[in-house]
This record gives structure tokens, C-alpha cells and sequence, in this order.
């Protein structure tokens, strides 16, 4: 309530307290804020332009859409005053109105366009930031602001070619933030128009060419120029031109410069795909880049650029990333080698080592569907099971942390277990294993404490399918029959009742699994494995061939006995 | 549009914070100590951008931070903004401060609070860029100043 008070008192020191106070402490969502907009109303009119700007500040800062709505005629007037300093600040207050209330963009388009020609760069700037807000918000005001591209056409120039002017340089261009701002207008204007692209692809090359890219500021400004030259249907030349701008940054010392042309880089990977490829190297190396976000746009770059014909150096490349890169990129890591390892995998072993590859370095952080998916592409290649299931043994002998490999397999051991014991395997060095060593490890697996309550449902079940394959097993599965997790217990229960009163349908119930149809939804797919592993025993049921995996296109797929 | 202006110094005390978007006072503070946690981790001779925090809002947000001696400017935007303008836009404002205060240091922003805001006034307005010449700055707040200190002698 000071404020207001203070804001309402004529004295210009009490005034400007009191709004600084207001933009401090009220908000639009305030009932004080409503207080003050006849205060704003009053000093938007007063004669010392100082006490008008306060007023749009305060205004462009918090004003709700009630009060945009009162004052914007207010502010209409003001965009036509003759003092250059209320102008400008005239143009941001119209376009923080707009921003609130679209209708308002209506009231302001013909004072925008009148602002274009003045001299003060100031004013230019927030004419430019208006009219970027119109046509960024209604295509008809972006059809009329087309006729103003020559006239911006002609201030950029200006701006370039002119020499020395101490107001507005910096670092020896000329007002560096005005060239920024009116190439993103052409690039918004120039977007899907051939006649607007064409008026700009003379000063765009001059820009490209002319620009000074030792200091930042000139880079700023060579930047923008690329990203307007993409955007736009510029001719192949300047395209060219401008990737090659981009390939440049990417080699520059300056990180900076290196994460935006990697970023624009992304940008444009869809379309420009094969220009992108060319800098394929410099990209992969600032995967080992020290520093955190330029590593990030890098994955990202990399996993875009990925394509059949480079996916063995590539997967080589992101595999010691995985091992060596940031917790927080890890998972995205993961998923995006997955992705492209499923589209453009040249061999179903190549397929299966780098996804055992993933799980052993960063078992941890891979997204849950992986390993219904992975189980899935395992059924599928069914030369390669032995291959498979021996790998898998010998990397759950080493670690039983990474809980997504653990299920994986305790799933494979349980399913091809005897695959296991008779040791001959073409793919890899014969090695006998002992089938109370697979028990064994299994066993480990269920007390260990690194395990999780799914992780021991999986081993649990896997115990139950090798009582077919390799050995009887009574003891392990009755002790869980009396253990704490709910799930667990269940299953020891029905699976002890499998080997006491259902024994005679024992060997028709742990069969192996048939392959499981890819579903378009992958999820489905996660459902379909889980279910089928549950084995409910329901007594009284109609007998029915056991295992019978019924999939639909939905949800619904039911193992009953 | 710049959605945030924080100033803070070595050790995560803000010395000046400027919000152009509605956050509720706890969600200020949070904003604060996670863009500190942030951008104090960073090595000297990374890159300026960050990726935002989850709080301050979801992919769009960048933090462009630069560090000068004791103190932090970060300034929090989105992607409307040209990031290699932004860290000039703190160039300039750095030096603008510089200009008003005469060398100025962390106590001219804890002790004149109110002269800080009011030269970022003239920089920034409603989260977009009002005014990049230097001397066109200090000049406005030169008059400004003179217009109060009238007044108070007025007063007396």
C-alpha cells in the first residue's frame, strides 16, 4: 500500500521508489495492482518524459491483461510522440500488451510500421522487436509486413557497410544487436516466400562475407546470418555458404562457439542431412569434449547423424562415451543406442553384443521396456541361442548388480538352460558348465541383496523352468513359499502346487516359449512376457494346452492352465 | 524473452534478483539456489550456456551465465533470444555499471540496490532488450538522477 501511495505523490524521487517498489513486489495476479493503473494512467500524459517512462516500465513489467487493455490507446499515442527515448520504450511496453491480450496487435501495426525509419537505433530496435511479435503471432500481419523487407534490407546495409560509428559499436561492428534482431525479422518473413528470400539473398551473402568472425560479436551476428540462410528458401550457394560457416565454428577454440554451431547443426540435420555428415568427425570428438553441455549437444548430434553406412564406427564411438560420459546423459546415452541399433543393426549378433554391451556398462539407467524388448529379440534369433545364453551366464558370473542384465538373464538361463550344459557352441570357446553351477548362480542371485523384488521373480521362475530341463529342485522354490514380498510368495506357492498336485503337467507347462510376434506397440509386448511368466494355477478350470500365448492387437493376453 | 536477471556472489547470496515472469515467493528462492548449485559447479573455461533446471521452467529455458570475479550474472532466457547476443548484453551492462559507479565491486550493488535496478531498467524492460549503447544508458541515468537530487535540494 506504500507504493501505491507513494507512486500517486508528485514528487519524481517518491515516484520512482514507489514503482520500482510495485514491479518488486506486486505481481499481475495482485488486487494492489489494480490500484495503480490510474496512477500509470495519469503520469503516461504527464510532460517530463521521465515520469512516462516509469510509467511503461512498470506497465511492460506487470500489467495484467485488464490494465493492457485500459492503457493501450494510451500507448498508441505515446508510439507517436515525437521523443525518441518514450518511443522506444513505447514499442517494448506495446509488445508486452500484445503478448497478453492478441487481440490488442491489431491497434498497432500502422505506428510499427512508421517506426522503421527513424533514426534513433533504439527505436529501430523496438520497432523491429514489435513487429517480430505481430507477425510471429498472425499470419495477416505477417502477409502485410512483407512489403517492409526492402526497407529492412536497407538498414542492414546500412549498418555494414558503414564505417566507424563510435555510438553504436561494439568490438568494432555496428550495433551488433540491431543487425541480430532484423535477421531474425527476415528470417520470419522470408520463411516459405520465394520473393521475400530472393530480396535477401544479396545482403545475406554480403553479411556472410563481410562479418569480422575473430571477436564474439561478430560471430553473433554470422550466426544469425546462418540460421536466417537455413530457414528461408535461400539459393544452394548461400546454403552451401552458410554450412561451411557452421563447420568453421565447429572447429574454433571457443566453446561457446562450438555448442550454438552444434545446436544449429541439429537443427538442420533433417533436411541438410549429407552436409551435416562431412563434419561427422569433429562432431564424435567433442563427445570428449571436458565440458558437460557441449557433450550433451553432441550426443544428441551424433545419435542423429547415425546411419547405416557409418553404424559400426559410430556404435564404437558412443560405446566408450556410455562408459566413460555424465550420470545425467547416461540414460538418454542408452536409449539413443538402442534406437539406432534396432534400425540399423547389420547383424542380429552385432545386434545382441552391443545391447549386452549397454547393459554390463550402464545396466542401471536403461529404461524399463528394454528388457521385455531385448528378451523378445533374443526369441527371435533362435541360431543364436546357445551364443546368447552362454554370454549371459558368463556375465552374470562376474556382476550381479546391473539389475536389468540380471533379468535378462535369469530369463535366458531359465529358457535355455540345457543349452548350457551340453557346451558346444560354434560362435564361442566350447566351455562345459556343471548344471549345479547354473543352479548356483541362480541361487546367488535370489538371496543376494543387490537383487530387486522383480529380479527375484525372474530367477525364481528360471529355477522353475531348468526342474524340467536339467534337474528337480524342490527345496529353493519352498523356501519363498513363507518370504515377505507378496509376489514372491505367490509364485513359490503355486509353483510347489505345480510339483505336488499338478507333477503329470509339469514338463507341458515350463515348455518353451514359442516366438513372440512383434507387436507395433512395444509396450504390449512388455505385457505379454510378464503375464506369460506368472503361471496361474487355478484349479477347476477347463484344461487347456499350456503356454498357449494368445496375442490380440490389445492388451489382453492370458496363459491359462 | 528474458525470463530472469540474477546476480549473485561466490558463495550463492543474490545480490540482485529480477523476475519478468510471476513465481511465487518459495519458488523465487528455490529458482535461486538451484541456478546456483548449477552454475558454480562449472569450470572456469566451459561454455557459458547451461541447460535450464527443471524449476524455472522445461526445455526452452537456457541460463547464460557469466562470472567476473566474486560475482555471478546469470540471465535466464529462451529460445526467442540469440544466446551470443545475451552474454554481450551482460557485457554491456557490466560495463554500464562499471561507468556509474566507477569501478564498481559487490558493495556499490548491496549498498545502492535501488541504482542497480534502476540502470537495469533502461537495459531491460518487461524481459526484452530496450537500449545496447552504452553512453545512451549512462546518459539517461545521469539525467534521472540529477531530476531527484533537484528535488530533494527543492525539498530543503
Amino acid at each position: 500500500m506504500e507504493c501505491v501511495r507513494m507512486i500517486a505523490s508528485p514528487r519524481y524521487s517518491e515516484k520512482r521508489v514507489g514503482y520500482l517498489g510495485a514491479m518488486m513486489l506486486l505481481d499481475e495476479k495482485q488486487d494492489a495492482s489494480l490500484l495503480i493503473t490510474n496512477s500509470i494512467k495519469n503520469d503516461l500524459s504527464n510532460s517530463n518524459q521521465y515520469i512516462q517512462s516509469l510509467a511503461l516500465c512498470t506497465l511492460a513489467c506487470m500489467g495484467s491483461a485488464e490494465m493492457c487493455r485500459d492503457l493501450a490507446p494510451e500507448i498508441d499515442r505515446l508510439l507517436r510522440a515525437s521523443n525518441s527515448y518514450i518511443k522506444k520504450k513505447a514499442a517494448l511496453c506495446a509488445v508486452h500488451i500484445v503478448r497478453k491480450v492478441h487481440d490488442l496487435g491489431e491497434l498497432f501495426t500502422k505506428a510499427a510500421r512508421s517506426l522503421l525509419t527513424e533514426k534513433n537505433h533504439g527505436v529501430v530496435h523496438g520497432a523491429v522487436v514489435l513487429i517480430t511479435e505481430l507477425c510471429e503471432r498472425n499470419s495477416e500481419t505477417l502477409e502485410r509486413f512483407r512489403k517492409t523487407v526492402p526497407d529492412l534490407v536497407q538498414i542492414m546495409k546500412g549498418l555494414v557497410i558503414s564505417g566507424y560509428s563510435p555510438d553504436h559499436d561494439v568490438a568494432g561492428i555496428s550495433d551488433p544487436f540491431l543487425q541480430v534482431r532484423i535477421l531474425r525479422l527476415l528470417r520470419i518473413l522470408g520463411r516459405n516466400n520465394e520473393a521475400a528470400s530472393d530480396a535477401m539473398n544479396d545482403l545475406l551473402a554480403q553479411v556472410a562475407t563481410n562479418t569480422d568472425s575473430t571477436k564474439t560479436v561478430g560471430n553473433a551476428v554470422l550466426y544469425e546470418t546462418v540460421l536466417t540462410v537455413l530457414d528461408i528458401k535461400s539459393e544452394s550457394g548461400l546454403r552451401v555458404l552458410a554450412v561451411n560457416i557452421l563447420g568453421r565454428f565447429l572447429l574454433n577454440n571457443d566453446r561457446n562457439i562450438r555448442y550454438i554451431a552444434m545446436t544449429s547443426l541439429q537443427k538442420i540435420v533433417g533436411t541438410d542431412h549429407n552436409a551435416v555428415q562431412r563434419h561427422r568427425g569433429t562432431i564424435v570428438d567433442c563427445l570428449k569434449d571436458q565440458d558437460a553441455s557441449v557433450k550433451r549437444r553432441a550426443l544428441e548430434l551424433s545419435l542423429a547423424l547415425v546411419s547405416a553406412s557409418n553404424i559400426r564406427s559410430m556404435m564404437k564411438e558412443l560405446l566408450s562415451f556410455l562408459s566413460s560420459c555424465p550420470p545425467e546423459l547416461r540414460s538418454q546415452t542408452a536409449s539413443g543406442i538402442f534406437n539406432a541399433a534396432e534400425r540399423y543393426a547389420p547383424s542380429q549378433r552385432w545386434h545382441i553384443d552391443t545391447i549386452l554391451h549397454v547393459l554390463t556398462t550402464a545396466g542401471g539407467d536403461v529404461r524399463d521396456e528394454t528388457v521385455p524388448n531385448l528378451i523378445q529379440l533374443i526369441t527371435n534369433t533362435s541360431e543364436l541361442h546357445c551364443y546368447t545364453v552362454h554370454k549371459l551366464y558368463r556375465a552374470l558370473l562376474s556382476d550381479i548388480s546391473q539389475q536389468p542384465l540380471v533379468q535378462v538373464a535369469c530369463w535366458c538361463i531359465g529358457e535355455y538352460g540345457d543349452l548350457l550344459l551340453t557346451g558346444e557352441c560354434q560362435e564361442t570357446e566350447p566351455v562345459q558348465v556343471h548344471r549345479d553351477y547354473v543352479l548356483d548362480v541362480l541361487e546367488t542371485v535370489l538371496q543376494s541383496h543387490m537383487s530387486s523384488p522383480s529380479t527375484r521373480g525372474f530367477a525364481l521362475t528360471a529355477t522353475m523352468k531348468l526342474s524340467t530341463r536339467i534337474t528337480e529342485n524342490v527345496d529353493i522354490v519352498s523356501i519363498y513359499g513363507s518370504c515377505i514380498d507378496v509376489e514372491l510368495q505367490q509364485r513359490a506357492v503355486e509353483y510347489n502346487a505345480l510339483f505336488k498336485k499338478y507333477d503329470h503337467m509339469r514338463a507341458a507347462v515350463l515348455e518353451r516359449m514359442p516366438v513372440i510376434e512383434k507387436n507395433s506397440q512395444g509396450h504390449t509386448n512388455g505385457e505379454t512376457i510378464k503375464e506369460s511368466q506368472t503361471v496361474k494355477v487355478k484349479p477347476g478350470e477347463p484344461q487347456q494346452p499350456a503356454n498357449q500365448v494368445q496375442g490380440d492387437g490389445k492388451n489382453s493376453v492370458r496363459v491359462t492352465l | 524473452m528474458i525470463k530472469a536477471i540474477l546476480i549473485f556472489n561466490n558463495h550463492g547470496k543474490p545480490r540482485l534478483i529480477r523476475f519478468y515472469q510471476y513465481f511465487a515467493e518459495d519458488m523465487q528462492q528455490q529458482i535461486i539456489r538451484e541456478t546456483f548449485h548449477l552454475v558454480s559447479k562449472r569450470d572456469d573455461n566451459v561454455c557459458n550456456f547451461l541447460e535450464g533446471g527443471s524449476l524455472i521452467g522445461g526445455s526452452d529455458y537456457k541460463l547464460i551465465y557469466r562470472h567476473y570475479a566474486t560475482l555471478y550474472f546469470v540471465f535466464c532466457v529462451d529460445s526467442s533470444e540469440s544466446e551470443l547476443g545475451i552474454l554481450d548484453l551482460i557485457q554491456v551492462f557490466v560495463e554500464t555499471l562499471d561507468k556509474c559507479f566507477e569501478n564498481v565491486c559487490e558493495l556499490d550493488l548491496i549498498f545502492h540496490m535501488d541504482k542497480v535496478h534502476y540502470i537495469l531498467q533502461e537495459v531491460v524492460m518487461g524481459g526484452m532488450v530496450l537500449e545496447t549503447n552504452m553512453n545512451e544508458i549512462v546518459a539517461q541515468v545521469e539525467v534521472q538522477n540529477r531530476m531527484e537530487k533537484s528535488e530533494l535540494c527543492n525539498q530543503n
